[in-house]
This record gives C-alpha cells, sequence and structure tokens, in this order.
C-alpha cells in the first residue's frame, strides 16, 4: 500500500531525470537551458507534492476550514521560481554574446576555434 | 503529471528549438495547473507568470537572435550520460523509500515548524494568506535575498549584452523587426491589445495590493506589470514603449524597489527591534506587520517589474 | 547610537554590501563605485573582526531576523568556524579592492565599470550570507546570489573564451544548486525544519532513514560542485584563467573556500560528523577524491602554458588537500584543513595579483611571454616566487603550516599513504612553479619585446600585502592556529 503514495513521487525523479539528461547531454546551449529549466520545474514540482494534505485546502485562512496544506514548501518555492527565472535570464544573455563572439552555439565548436582543450 | 513527462520526452529529441521553447512553456503551464490541484495557489500564478511567461519569451528571443535548429548530435557522449543520469534517478528513488506518502497528514513537515504558521498566523501578522504571512515576514530575509536576486541577474543581463550608451535613441534593426510589420498592421491585434493593456495594467495592481487575502502579491504582479508594457512593445513600437519608461526610469525602480525593502529592515533596527522587525513599526504590532508586508511587496513588486522590462528590452536591442 | 548599532553587526555584515551595491548604480561613475565598493569591504572587515572578537570572548552569537525566534524564523548563528570565514573573506575583498582600482581598467571596458562594483558586492554580500547564516534554505538563496554575480563577474573580461567558461560555470553551478535544494527538500521531508542547530538535533534520530542518506549524498554533491572537488571541477581552470585578474583573485580565494565551509557545516553541525566515520564509506570517498585532485591537479598544471589556468589546477589540488584534512573527522586534521583554507586564500590571492600586474603590462599570461620578466618586473616576479614557496610548503610560509598539520594529523591516525601523496604534489608543486620561474629568471626576453616597465604602486602594494600576509601568519601561525583549532572543535562537538 505504501508504494502507491510513492508513484508520485516516481513520476517525479523521472521528469527530473529526463531535464537532467538534457542539461548533460545536449550541446545545444539554448537546449541545455531548457533542459536546466526542466530539470528545476520537476524539483519544484516534487517540494510542492511533499506539501499536500489530503483533505487540505490553499492555505489561506478561512471560516470554517481546518485542514490546510502545507504553506512552507509554497514559500520556498516562490523564491526558487525566481531564482531559476533569474539564472535562465543570464544564461540566455550569455548565449547571446556567445553567439556573437563565436557564430556558433554547440558546445563542443568552441574548442575548435580556439584551439585550447 | 503524465503528460509532463510526455512534453519532456518531446524535449529531449527535438531538434527545432522554436518548437522545444514553446512545449517548454507548456511543460511550465502544465505544472502551473497541477500546482493548483495540489492547493499551491500562490505559487500556481508565479509559475504561469514567471515560467511560462517570461522565460518562453526570453528563449523566443535568444532564439531569434541566434539559431532555431540545433545541430546534430553524435552519440558518444549520450551514453555516460544516459548512465549518470540513470543513477541519479536510482539513487532518488531509493531515497524516497522512507518518504511520507503522498498527501499525509501525520508527515513531519505538517507537525514541526509549519503548524505554527498556520495557527499563530492569524494572530500575530493577521493576513488570510499564511504564504504571505510567511514569504513577506517570517522567512522575510529569504525574500530580500530573493529580490536580490532579481536584481543581480537585471544588472547582469546588462552587463552581459547591454550597449552601455543608454539614453541614445538608437533606429537599428530590431530583434521584433519581422513580426512588427505583420503585427503592426493586424487591426485585431491592435484593438484588442489597447483595450487589454491597460487591463492587465490595473490587474498588476490589484494582484499587488490583493495578495494579502488571496493569491497573489509583489513577485506575480510585477510580472504582469511588466508583461502590459512588453505586450505593447511587441505588439506596436518598441522606441515607442521605450520612451514610456526609458532606462533610466527603469533603473531607478529597479533600485528604489531592492533599497526600499531594505530601508524597511533598517527601519526596524532603528525602532529597537532586530532587522526586518515589522512589529515595531507602528504602534500596535500587528499594524506593524501590515505596513511592513505592505511596503515591503510593493518594494518587490517595482524591482521585479522593473527587472523584468530591463531584461526585455536589452533582449529586444540587440541587433539581429 | 553605537550601542544600538553593535547588537545588530551580525545583521549589518550582509546587509551593508547589499545596500550598497544597488548605490554603485545610482552613482555611475567608476571611480565613485570603486570608492563605495573599497569602503564597505573595509567596513565589513571591520565588523568581521569584531564578531570574531566576541565570538572569542563569549562563544557562538545568534540573532534572530525579522525577530522571529527559529526555527520559525530565519537565524544567523556564529560560531568560530564562520567567523573566522567572515574575516577570510572581507579580509580578501580588502586587499584586493585598492588593487582593483589600476587592475580593472585595465580589462573591462570604462562603461561597465561601474556594474562591474555593483555585481562585486553582491558576490561579497553572497559570500558573508552564505557563512554567516543558520538556515539551510536561506544559504541557497545566497548561495545563488553569490553564483549569479561570479558568473557575470567572470564574462566581463575582453577575452572570449571567458564568456563560454562563465556559460558552463552557470551550467554546473546551477545543477550543483539544484542538487543542494533536493537535498534540502528531502532533508525537510523528514524533519520539517530548515534550522541547522534544530536539524542536528532530530538527525540522530533518523539514522536509519534511507531519505536523509539521499539528501546527504545529494547536499554533498551539490556542494562539491560549487567547491570544485575532483570530479566536479570542470568549470574551475577556464573560468579563474579567462576571468578579469581582479576577478580570479577575489574569487579564487573565497568562492570555493566558502563553500568548504558551508560542506564542513553541512557535514559535522548538521550531520554531526559521525557520518562520516560510521557509514556508507562517505570518508574512504572523500579520502580517494581528495588524493586525485591533489596529484591531478598539481600533475595537470604541470602542462598549462597560460599561467593562470596553471594556478587554477593548482588550486583544485590544494582544495584537495583541504578536503582532506576535513575527511580526517580528528581535531589535528580539521585544523590543517581549516588553517590551509586560510593560508592558500592569501597565497593564491597574490599570484593572481602577481599576474594580474604581468597582464597589465604583457597583455599576456602565456609562459612563453614571459620569459626574461624577472629583469624588468623585478618585484612582481619575487612576489611570483615568493607565493610560488608558499604553494610548494617551504619553512616559513603559511603553506607550510598547513602541509605540516596536515602531515601531523595523516600521522596520527596512521594514514602513511596520504602522507606519501602530500608529498608527491609538493614536489610536483615544485615543477610548475620551476616552470614560471624559469622563463622569467632563467630566459632571455623574446625578440622585439616592447619597453615595460613595472606595475604601478596601487598594484604591488595589494599583492605584496597580501604575500606579505602569507609570510606573517608562516612565521607566526599561533592565531590562525588557535582560532582554526577552535573552530575545528567546535564543529567536531556538534552542537552543544
Amino acid at each position: 500500500m505504501e508504494l502507491i503514495g510513492l508513484i508520485n513521487y516516481w513520476i517525479v525523479i523521472v521528469l527530473m531525470m529526463t531535464g537532467f539528461y538534457i542539461v548533460i547531454a545536449h550541446d545545444n546551449l539554448v537546449k541545455k537551458i531548457v533542459g536546466l529549466n526542466i530539470f528545476q520545474v520537476s524539483v519544484f514540482v516534487f517540494y510542492i507534492t511533499m506539501a499536500k494534505v489530503k483533505g487540505g485546502t490553499a492555505p489561506i485562512l478561512a471560516e470554517g476550514i481546518t485542514t490546510y496544506s502545507n504553506p512552507l514548501p509554497h514559500v520556498l518555492i516562490l523564491t526558487a521560481i525566481v531564482v531559476g527565472v533569474a539564472t535562465t535570464a543570464l544564461g540566455l544573455a550569455l548565449v547571446v554574446r556567445i553567439r556573437d563572439a563565436y557564430g556558433t552555439i554547440e558546445d563542443d565548436d568552441f574548442e575548435n576555434q580556439d584551439g585550447e582543450p | 503529471m503524465g503528460f509532463m513527462a510526455v512534453i519532456g520526452f518531446a524535449v529531449a529529441r527535438l531538434r527545432n528549438l522554436f518548437a522545444v521553447v514553446m512545449l517548454t512553456g507548456l511543460f511550465s503551464l502544465t505544472a502551473a495547473v497541477l500546482y493548483v490541484i495540489l492547493d499551491a495557489v500562490d505559487v500556481a500564478f508565479t509559475e504561469a507568470a514567471v515560467g511560462a511567461g517570461i522565460s518562453t519569451v526570453l528563449m523566443l528571443g535568444t532564439l531569434a537572435l541566434t539559431s532555431s535548429e540545433e545541430r546534430v548530435e553524435k552519440s558518444g557522449g549520450s551514453k555516460w550520460a544516459l548512465v549518470l543520469v540513470v543513477v541519479t534517478g536510482c539513487v532518488l528513488v531509493y531515497g524516497t523509500l522512507d518518504m511520507p506518502p503522498f498527501g499525509d497528514p501525520t508527515a513531519a513537515i505538517h507537525h514541526h515548524v509549519a503548524p505554527y504558521y498556520l495557527e499563530k498566523s492569524g494572530q500575530e501578522i493577521g493576513l488570510p494568506n499564511v504564504v504571505t504571512s510567511v514569504l513577506a515576514s517570517y522567512r522575510g530575509y529569504d525574500t530580500l535575498g530573493e529580490v536580490f536576486v532579481i536584481f543581480t541577474a537585471a544588472i547582469g543581463v546588462l552587463l552581459i549584452i547591454g550597449r552601455p550608451q543608454f539614453g541614445r535613441r538608437r533606429s537599428h534593426r530590431m530583434l521584433v523587426g519581422e513580426l512588427h510589420e505583420s503585427m503592426r498592421t493586424n487591426v485585431i491585434l491592435r484593438v484588442g491589445s489597447k483595450l487589454l493593456i491597460p487591463v492587465i495594467l490595473l490587474f498588476a495592481l490589484y494582484v499587488q495590493w490583493h495578495g494579502d487575502f488571496g493569491p497573489g502579491g509583489g513577485f506575480q504582479a510585477g510580472v504582469i506589470f511588466a508583461s502590459g508594457f512588453i505586450l505593447y512593445a511587441l505588439i506596436f513600437d518598441i522606441d515607442t514603449a521605450r520612451t514610456m519608461i526609458p532606462a533610466r526610469t527603469t533603473r531607478l525602480f529597479l533600485v528604489f524597489g531592492v533599497l526600499l525593502y531594505t530601508g524597511v529592515g533598517v527601519a526596524g533596527l532603528f525602532l529597537g527591534g532586530n532587522f526586518l522587525d515589522y512589529s515595531v513599526l507602528a504602534a500596535n504590532p500587528v499594524s506593524g506587520q501590515h505596513l511592513g508586508i505592505l511596503l515591503v511587496e510593493f518594494g518587490v513588486g517595482l524591482t521585479v517589474a522593473a527587472a523584468m522590462i530591463s531584461i526585455f528590452f536589452t533582449f529586444a536591442h540587440q541587433e539581429h | 547610537m553605537a550601542a544600538a548599532f553593535s547588537s545588530h553587526l551580525p545583521a549589518l555584515q550582509v546587509v551593508l554590501a547589499l545596500l550598497a551595491a544597488p548605490l554603485c548604480v545610482v552613482l555611475r561613475r567608476p571611480g565613485a563605485a570603486w570608492m563605495i565598493a573599497t569602503v564597505i569591504t573595509w567596513a565589513l572587515l571591520a565588523i568581521a573582526m569584531v564578531l570574531l572578537g566576541r565570538v572569542l570572548e563569549t562563544g557562538t552569537i545568534t540573532y534572530a531576523l525579522g525577530s522571529w525566534p527559529a526555527p520559525w524564523g530565519i537565524e544567523y548563528r556564529i560560531d568560530l568556524a564562520n567567523a573566522f570565514v567572515l574575516v577570510l573573506v572581507t579580509l580578501i575583498g580588502s586587499v584586493v579592492m585598492p588593487y582593483a582600482r589600476a587592475s580593472i581598467p585595465a580589462e573591462i571596458e570604462e562603461p561597465r565599470i561601474y556594474l562591474f562594483y555593483c555585481m562585486y558586492l553582491l558576490n561579497l554580500a553572497g559570500l558573508l550570507g552564505i557563512a554567516i547564516t543558520g538556515d539551510v534554505f536561506n544559504l541557497f538563496v545566497f548561495l545563488e546570489i553569490s553564483s549569479l554575480s561570479s558568473y557575470v563577474m567572470i564574462s566581463l573580461s575582453r577575452d572570449r573564451r571567458a564568456l563560454v567558461a562563465a556559460y558552463r560555470y552557470l551550467i554546473m553551478g546551477t545543477i550543483g544548486a539544484t542538487f543542494y535544494i533536493i537535498g534540502v527538500g528531502m532533508m525537510y521531508q523528514v524533519t520539517g525544519t530548515l534550522n541547522m542547530v534544530d536539524l542536528a538535533t532530530l538527525i540522530p534520530n533518523l539514522t536509519d532513514n534511507r531519505t536523509v542518506m539521499v539528501a546527504l549524498a545529494f547536499l554533498c554533491v551539490g556542494l562539491s560542485l560549487k567547491l570544485a572537488l575532483f570530479p566536479l571541477h570542470l568549470w574551475l581552470p577556464n573560468a579563474y584563467a579567462y576571468a578579469p585578474s581582479a576577478v580570479s583573485a577575489f574569487l579564487a580565494s573565497t568562492g570555493t573556500k566558502v563553500a568548504v565551509y558551508a560542506l564542513a557545516r553541512i557535514l559535522f553541525t548538521v550531520f554531526g560528523g559521525s557520518v562520516l566515520i560510521d557509514d556508507f564509506g562517505l570518508q574512504e570517498l572523500l579520502v580517494v577524491l581528495a588524493v586525485a585532485a591533489m596529484i591531478g591537479g598539481s600533475a595537470v598544471a604541470i602542462y598549462q602554458s597560460n599561467v593562470k589556468r596553471l594556478l587554477a589546477y593548482s588550486s583544485i589540488a590544494q582544495i584537495g588537500y583541504m578536503i582532506l584534512g576535513l575527511s580526517m573527522a580528528s581535531v589535528i586534521g580539521m585544523t590543517a584543513g581549516l588553517v590551509h583554507l586560510f593560508n592558500h586564500a592569501l597565497m593564491k590571492g597574490g599570484l593572481f595579483m602577481v599576474m594580474g600586474c604581468v597582464f597589465f603590462r604583457l597583455s599576456s599570461v602565456q609562459v612563453e611571454d614571459m620569459e626574461g620578466l624577472a629583469k624588468r618586473m623585478p618585484l612582481t616576479m619575487a612576489a611570483f616566487v615568493a607565493g610560488g614557496f608558499g604553494l610548494i610548503g617551504m619553512p616559513l610560509t603559511a603553506g607550510f603550516i598547513s602541509k605540516w598539520h596536515l602531515i601531523q594529523a595523516a600521522l596520527e591516525k596512521g594514514w602513511w599513504g596520504a602522507v606519501a601523496v602530500i608529498l608527491v604534489s609538493s614536489l610536483l608543486a615544485v615543477i610548475y612553479i620551476w616552470r614560471v620561474v624559469e622563463a622569467a629568471y632563467f630566459k632571455p626576453p623574446p625578440k622585439g619585446a616592447a619597453e615595460i616597465s613595472e606595475a604601478p604602486l596601487s598594484m604591488l602594494v595589494p599583492m605584496w600585502v597580501m604575500i606579505g600576509m602569507s609570510y606573517y601568519f608562516g612565521i607566526d601561525a599561533t592565531l590562525t592556529l588557535d582560532i582554526t583549532t577552535g573552530a575545528a572543535e567546535t564543529l567536531l562537538g556538534g552542537i552543544q
């Protein structure tokens, strides 16, 4: 019975690993950032999944409701989302500059142009 | 969640980067829906605005400035990556075995620290939205850090791809040049957005102030506000949009927001509390909390809006 | 007024830097921005020293942000281990900032300089925030502030390779941060708290919990990426080599050191150190990786013709020393690791400043271009030799102190292999230092080399101050050893 409760987490792990794979396996700079995004969003889903309480509602105090889902992970993820978009913005800015400087955005092309490992 | 997994795989396999980016946006949007189902309404709001909105726009912008096809990869490196990913995944699954099952109300996290917020925030802070109470007050310092993260990103983007000569009106082929012509002449878009933009801006203000009572608050408001301007710039004329909020003004707001937030914290110092203690800001601690939260959320909204606008315009001003 | 502020020094240690950064943006003049950055860094050094003094006298200091007590609010917790790190970071900044005045304009375009100082202050705030906090999620937030600003600072060099280096660092660093967050999430899930002290009390009851073990793994991997522990060091060589010189000098001396501190904090304070000895071979793993770093880093350094890259690989080896010390989980071992953290920061900072001077005049940092440099830039090259002695571990240098203690610690534990490795890697260091010294002193200058003079005084003085300090603390190490021994004892003692 216990395993059923864990299936949600496993699906999230699959999502995370998909994102992680995209980051490390692909050479295109933009795709790497996309992968990073997917990885991060999946981690957020993991946190929010953790916060849910069966029979609870959104943590906004209201008359007559006694069970709420946990607000703390929500707060943490709000912060994490912002950090994520900040990273994405900087990463993409770097990609634009790299394109200007090298004419390509595939990771293994840079060494060929500069002649250094 | 299965839907998200499908999207994830598609992203991995596709080579057309435009499609990849749109799918990522869809991924975020699906996540947002999932959050609503999981009772995380504030988070859903933010994910939709930030993840599906801003990130997608920036990625599209980058693609327009670079290239839209991914080259065919050689296979060698991918094997290692696959192994690593599978190993990491297995480790994670191993870790889940001792986790409390999904939705379990007896899980540790619902009995330590968190219940305090649910029980006490009503008296100590007096706001219905517990997430806002925690975000802006109990853990307000994290939020301060987060605002500085956004600030860092905005300045960073300026440093990396900004043109140091601000204020000079140059006309160059804008990134959105081609899109422009078709959009400018499309009557439906013009009229529609003229109607929509004021609504968007108003909605942003509503979200900003209403965040204490329902989902909302500084971040979401800031992003929505920025998207109003961005929409205008996309459909109409980017130069005109720029004159409405020149670089100097954006920068001023960017700085003012973080200084406001930090300033509220310092004010607490002068009035006898610790840094970021709002209870001392007014005669009645609860009013102090309200005041403090109001001010810092406003600071957040300002900086976030200014940052998003600044980042967008910096990208948009790149020559194609 | 002063008394009122003095109880808030913990908050001001970070807030002052945070406040100064936007001010630089408003001022727009490079000179003014530099002034703010320098003055604030000096003020922060003063604060850090006061805090260290207080901790030495009265013990651990805590400070509740927002006046909400932990674990409901975020608290700052300063004991000997992090007071020491705070002083280190601000000290390095205080010496690099005067140096930057001349160095930065030579490497970054003028219109961007004022924003550079803004980034520097944000980076400083981030590093201090990591060191001073007692909350694991707060650590993440400031970790990202420092990381993001690092990526930007590195990319500012005119060399386009810096852009790729910054991008790769961004990708790897974000993966590390995400791993860290996964670890925090799992820890939170089984304990319900984010406060370090609170976690420390709850974890001993959970040592069999698989989630906790996996969480520890992710936390360690995440932080190891940031501290460039082999094999997760791949971002470091290029990032340090191509960044502007003052940036290399500052980051090389602070970024990874703070990450090492964070790892020690997680392993020992939160997880109670016994984890290393008892469970699943973590100690063995760390030792193996440390040894690999020490030998591998030193060996690869020998083959580098870009001297900054050489120094970067040397850093990877030196980080191996620190991790070796930490993994011993004994007082002497940890003292050695921590004191090397401090000593290496001084030596490497000084050496990167040397390369900054070289670049200032030569616009190159290749060994071939440095031939015969000793005649034309005697003071600069002498500093290189002096710093190099430190890396090798000659007596009278701070490097000697660290290595000596490390060897003693290894002997105490009967780890003969480790002693051998320490000696071998020191020999390797001789080789790579010799490569540069030989070129500068014993080869004639390249044909047609332009007439150059010494580096300007504003760069020479801070450089020599840094090197000088590494000798001061090599000759009289009582202060550093006392503090680091105390810090080691605090970390090993767990929560009192």
